[in-house]
């Protein structure tokens, strides 16, 4: 799963095999050291995931004061039924897996067919086209410019806002078009001389070829649409186009109207027997929130770290 | 280190290989494309709409900087709004109030920067060191649950120090119950510190993602060094000390002089989750206080012209470091 980072060297029939010298207690020391402080640094990246989970199942009035440490209290899954009867929080769900598909599918095409493009010597300007096109990476009008424009364009409040800026993105562009460099010159003239034209070469021949990088593309680009936040703080102001993040984050600051709101939300039949411990509070909520915007992420973390990986290394390893 | 700087390397080693591509090519004429020149004007066409997008989104808004010499009042438009030169510079230095205001955000942000900046080398050590950890095993879950903070948004990372940090969350919970404290400590609703606890908030998130680079960077060692370095009796400290360190040295540089090349760009998501009235002073930073006058306090003008200054002396920075760079390495890292 991880890149195997084992910098030993193959041994060689050439040089006589040493016998493994016995640790030396500096270096057992070393060892347990090192061993020890990994670990502790992992537990402390990982313990306020589990934190945030064990919370989200455990009995609220407990969660609320900061009682539940090491595993659940009270299990019950409730707050998972509850959350989703608040307002907004099911369509800022939709609009977030929304402009996460959107958003990736684009970005993933229009990488692929400009980093293509851009490979082809025959094109008028190539390499000035392509100058203009990754010079962008490195300056920025400004926040203002940039929002007047957006705003001149009628994309504040609109969904697409989550969408059209991102599809051309340079750097995925330089990744693609590294990787096609990599690729046979003969694939395309082959289907040249057969007499497909440059669109069906691309779509054809180069596309179904190119889905080791278009992972990587895509499963960046996934994780940047599924938390990016500030469009929507900048952008918008329609509270149907909120995303998960913007709303957890006012969640997370309107602890006492989102005790109110859930009092509304389970005004229903069953709210005059609930528990204290299923009851919701501000802390349940925003913690059962949080897990549904995180899980995502660790579900797919673990099983495409590999491209994650790979996207870093591609070409960065030289220095 | 930043994702972003880790990206814009890959991106900048990529560029230098374009380059180094480009001139291979000239030398020999290239198959795939018509030797004899005929360019495609078709081809062009075909991309043409992305170049718009390009077009819209990144060169269009320059267009924008205009709108520091009004006094621009949406309502009105440009036209009907008040030309008035060079005024916002000339206050950003002779209010005193504001002058005051802008020397706090500027001391922030590169607190914030230098304080990134010194930190910079904690992902190699991180590396290094985790490369002498012989179990893959344990190197795999290491690897797994460090880099895990990289891929949460700020958002998110605010949640986690409001459920542990707040004045009811776990942190103040565990320190009353072992009698500790007697009233919750503000952790989150205090100036103090503010510049430390940030740079902590992104060490957790990017210290084991910035190691990644590195640790691809150690599989590329030549691993002739490190046997004849062990033929002449190189213990386990030494070759870490003598082979992996200064090979790693070039990455760790290229990646310095693009965060100095960002010295002004510390982005606001960070901040902007993490402020509140207590802590205000010490945590806007540029970007932020763009925001803040900008969008909140509806001073578009003055954002613009405060937002044109920060660009123009970043691509100054960059440029300066990529000359140097030029100079030292004999390539460019941009």
């Amino acid at each position: 799963m991880a890149i195997a980072t084992d910098a030993r060297p193959q041994r060689t029939t050439t040089v006589p095999r040493r016998k493994r010298v016995r640790r030396t207690k500096g270096q057992k020391a070393f060892a347990v050291f090192n061993y020890a402080m990994f670990a502790i640094f992992a537990l402390i990246c990982a313990y306020p995931f589990y934190y945030l989970i064990i919370n989200s199942v455990s009995a609220n009035n407990l969660s609320a004061l900061g009682d539940v440490r090491f595993w659940p209290i009270g299990f019950h899954l409730s707050n998972y039924g509850q959350v989703f009867q608040l307002q907004g929080l099911t369509l800022a769900t939709a609009v977030s897996v929304a402009r996460t598909v959107l958003g990736t599918a684009g970005t993933v095409l229009v990488s692929a067919f400009l980093g293509f493009m851009f490979t082809q010597e025959r094109m008028w300007g190539r390499a000035f086209w392509y100058r203009f096109t990754v010079i962008t990476m490195y300056f920025s009008a400004g926040l203002i410019p940039v929002f007047l424009i957006i705003k001149g364009l009628g994309l504040t409040n609109n969904f697409w806002v989550y969408v059209i800026p991102y599809l051309v993105q340079p750097f995925n562009i330089i990744l693609v078009k590294t990787f096609v460099e990599s690729m046979p010159r003969s694939l395309q003239e082959a289907a040249e001389i057969d007499g497909a034209n440059i669109l069906q070469v691309f779509f054809r021949v180069y596309l179904p070829n190119m889905t080791p990088i278009l992972a990587t593309v895509a499963i960046f680009s996934a994780v940047a649409q599924w938390n990016m936040f500030q469009d929507t703080l900048i952008y918008i102001t329609d509270q149907s186009l909120y995303t998960l993040q913007y709303l957890l984050y006012m969640f997370i600051n309107q602890a006492n109207s989102l005790a109110t709101a859930a009092q509304n939300a389970a005004g229903g039949s069953l709210s005059s027997i609930a528990s204290a411990a299923t009851s919701q509070t501000s802390t349940s909520i925003q913690m059962t929130v949080a897990v549904v915007v995180v899980l995502p992420i660790i579900f797919i973390y673990p099983l495409f770290q590999r491209f994650f990986v790979k996207g870093i290394m591609l070409g960065a390893v030289k220095g | 280190m930043t994702t972003q700087a880790v990206l814009q390397e890959a991106a900048s080693s990529n560029l230098v290989r374009e380059q180094e591509n480009t001139l291979k090519r000239g030398s020999r004429k290239r198959v795939g494309g018509k030797p004899n020149g005929k360019k495609s004007i078709g081809m062009f066409l075909c991309i043409l709409p992305f170049l718009v997008l390009i077009f819209v989104f990144s060169y269009l808004p320059l267009y924008g900087w205009i709108f520091s010499l009004y006094d621009y009042q949406p309502a009105l438009g440009l036209q009907g709004s008040a030309f008035v030169g060079f005024q916002w510079f000339e206050m950003l230095v002779s209010s005193p109030t504001q002058m005051a205001q802008i020397l706090q955000v500027l001391a922030n942000t590169l607190a914030m920067s230098f304080l990134g900046i010194a930190t910079s080398i904690l992902p190699l050590i991180f590396a290094v060191f985790l490369n002498e950890v012989k179990a893959p095993w344990f190197r795999n879950i290491v690897q797994t649950l460090t880099t895990l903070p990289n891929f949460i948004s700020w958002v998110l990372v605010y949640m986690i120090a409001f459920s542990l940090f707040s004045s009811s969350g776990l942190v103040n919970s565990v320190l009353t119950d072992s009698g500790i404290i007697t009233t919750p400590v503000k952790f989150l609703d205090s100036g103090d510190h503010v510049w430390i606890t940030m740079l902590l908030w992104s060490l957790w998130k990017g210290l084991g993602w910035g190691a990644i680079i590195y640790l691809a960077a150690i599989t590329g060692i030549d691993p002739a060094l490190y046997e004849s370095a062990r033929i002449d009796g190189a213990g386990r400290f030494q070759l870490m000390r003598f082979i992996t360190i200064p090979q790693l040295m070039p990455t760790y540089v290229v990646l310095l002089m693009l965060s100095v090349a960002n010295l002004l760009n510390n982005g606001m998501d960070q901040y902007y989750v993490f402020q509140n009235a207590f802590n205000m002073q010490h945590i806007q930073v540029l970007d932020l206080y763009v925001y803040n006058v900008g969008l909140t306090g509806n001073n578009l003008s003055l954002a613009t012209a405060i937002g044109m200054l920060k660009s123009l002396i970043s691509v100054i920075l960059l440029l300066t470091v990529n000359l140097i760079a030029k100079r030292a390495r004999g390539t460019s890292i941009i």
